[in-house]
């Protein structure tokens, strides 16, 4: 486990109270969005869907790697990046 | 239609759109709330006509996924679903029953919720949903917590009835109406685009489809000269609350009556909308039923001719209004735009459920128009809204 720090988008303010950055104790991006939820409930699933996949215009970024898998480790001192993809109308 | 019963001294539209929900009190003049999930798409907002106050919305982003929200302050203030509906795993249906390529064993992911509506009136704090993909889905605790109807999400047969979940147009397939018999709690229809209308005497634990008579002019006819027995695209469907033996629904052939006969080997569909004008037709998107009246509906006829456009027939917009269960139809339109091409979706037109009956409705393009003598003449209400996909009445403080 390591200390992840978590850049939160404005789309997903109404879950943080418009807190930006989360730190949380985690060792896969699995774990990150578990912790995540913890402190704020029913952000995950707004993320990630029933069958524990990201959603498709949803990305997530350890570092600058673009990571669709939530098994994913996490290494310190990373950083991981929720953000919404360019899409919609 | 998709509140049959409105909520008793409603005095407020719910106008849920593409980019928000907006509250129109009428105090003299049409007043528009500040919007409520500004920049969500909102599906449906409706209000539990057993305990006027809670109100369920259906609410997800271009981003996020689906969830719902309650609110039991007339909507100053909204908590979102400790559970919001969603499918099992693919991993649950590993050793599933299921045909060997149904989509289930993939694992389906809710898209949206698309359908609310509170249970029956001797079972508070029931609710239903219906979604996209296709599922229905319950809440025992007034909508905190949502598990699948087992009886027809893990059905064997759901997969071939809904063409195996195809992806659908615009916004995918969809469970659009969960009718509660307003006499009998066991007893449910649900109406699937496409799919087909289908019935459970059980609470949902099982079901069979009741489509009888429901033209499918969008396949081969059988062989065997049969009737399809689903797969139809019912497109709004109604128990009526005055007569639960009196059903009606608007569909993509055609519009539906149907009078249960229970000495009948079956139950057969209607098809009223022959009785509309043939340069009208009788394709459309809402089934609008009155409160009390069972043999009064309206509906919004679309062009549904070539490449199926979907607006108003010959770009003249009207409502039409059978008195007679739809035996003959009068033509609406005093008071709407002679030349417009409105689309009006199924769950876009309610009344207000008051003894001086309210109508409204609104258009993907964003207006809302209302009507205080059962559709004989129309106002125009607001302009500039988003997309219109539901217009719901509440009683809000």
């Amino acid at each position: 486990m390591a200390a992840v720090r978590v850049r939160i988008p404005s789309l997903l303010f109404s879950y943080t109270n418009g807190v930006k950055l989360v730190e949380v104790e985690a060792g896969t991006l699995g774990e990150v969005m578990a912790a995540l939820d913890l402190k704020f409930p029913g952000l995950a699933f707004r993320v990630i869907d029933e069958q524990r996949q990201i959603r498709p215009h949803m990305n997530v970024f350890i570092g600058e790697e673009n990571v669709r898998d939530l098994n994913a480790p996490i290494t310190s001192p990373s950083e991981v990046f929720i953000v919404g993809a360019l899409s919609g109308g | 239609m998709t509140q049959p019963v409105a909520p008793t001294g409603a005095n407020a539209w719910i106008i849920g759109t593409r980019k928000g929900a907006w509250a129109m009190k009428s105090n003299g003049r049409p007043h528009l709330s500040e919007p409520w999930f500004f920049g969500h798409q909102v599906h449906h907002v409706v209000q539990d006509v057993r305990n006027p106050g809670t109100l369920l919305a259906a609410v997800r982003t271009g981003h996020l996924g689906p969830t719902i929200y309650r609110s039991k302050d007339s909507g100053r203030t909204w908590t979102e679903s400790a559970q919001p509906p969603k499918f099992r795993t693919k991993e649950e249906y590993a050793d599933s029953a299921f045909d060997a390529d149904d989509r289930r064993r993939e694992g389906l992911t809710v898209d949206h919720v698309f359908f609310l509506t509170p249970g029956h009136a001797t079972q508070p704090g029931v609710w239903f949903a219906g979604t996209s993909p296709i599922g229905v889905f319950r809440s025992d605790d007034d909508g905190i917590t949502w598990s699948g109807v087992e009886g027809f999400n893990d059905n064997p047969a759901l997969s071939r009835w809904c063409y195996n979940f195809a992806p659908g147009t615009p916004d995918g397939q969809k469970c659009h109406s969960v009718q509660v018999d307003p006499v009998n709690p066991k007893r449910l229809l649900v109406g699937l685009s496409g799919g087909g209308l289908f019935l459970s005497d059980d609470q949902g634990a099982t079901w069979r489809s009741i489509n009888a008579g429901v033209a499918m002019d969008f396949a081969p006819p059988k062989e065997d000269g049969s009737e399809y027995e689903y797969g139809h695209d019912p497109h709004d469907a109604v128990i009526h609350p005055a007569n639960p033996r009196r059903w009606y629904h608007q569909n993509h052939c055609g519009i539906y009556r149907l009078d249960w006969k229970d000495d009948a080997k079956e139950q057969r569909w209607k098809r009223i909308g022959n009785n509309m004008p043939k340069e009208v037709g009788d394709i459309g998107f809402p089934m609008t039923c009155h409160p009390k009246n069972v043999d009064t509906i309206w509906v919004v006829p679309m062009d549904g001719g070539t490449v199926w456009p979907r607006t108003s027939v010959e770009g003249k917009p009207a409502v039409f209004r059978s008195r007679d269960a739809g035996e003959t139809w009068q033509r609406l339109d005093r008071g709407l735009p002679a030349r417009a091409w409105h689309t009006v979706l199924r769950q876009a037109m309610a009344h207000n459920g008051g003894a001086s009956l309210e109508l409204v409705f609104g258009t993907t393009s964003g207006e809302l128009w209302g009507s205080r003598d059962e559709g004989d003449s129309w106002q125009s209400l607001a302009m500039g809204l988003p997309k219109v996909m539901s217009v719901t009445a509440a009683r809000l403080d």
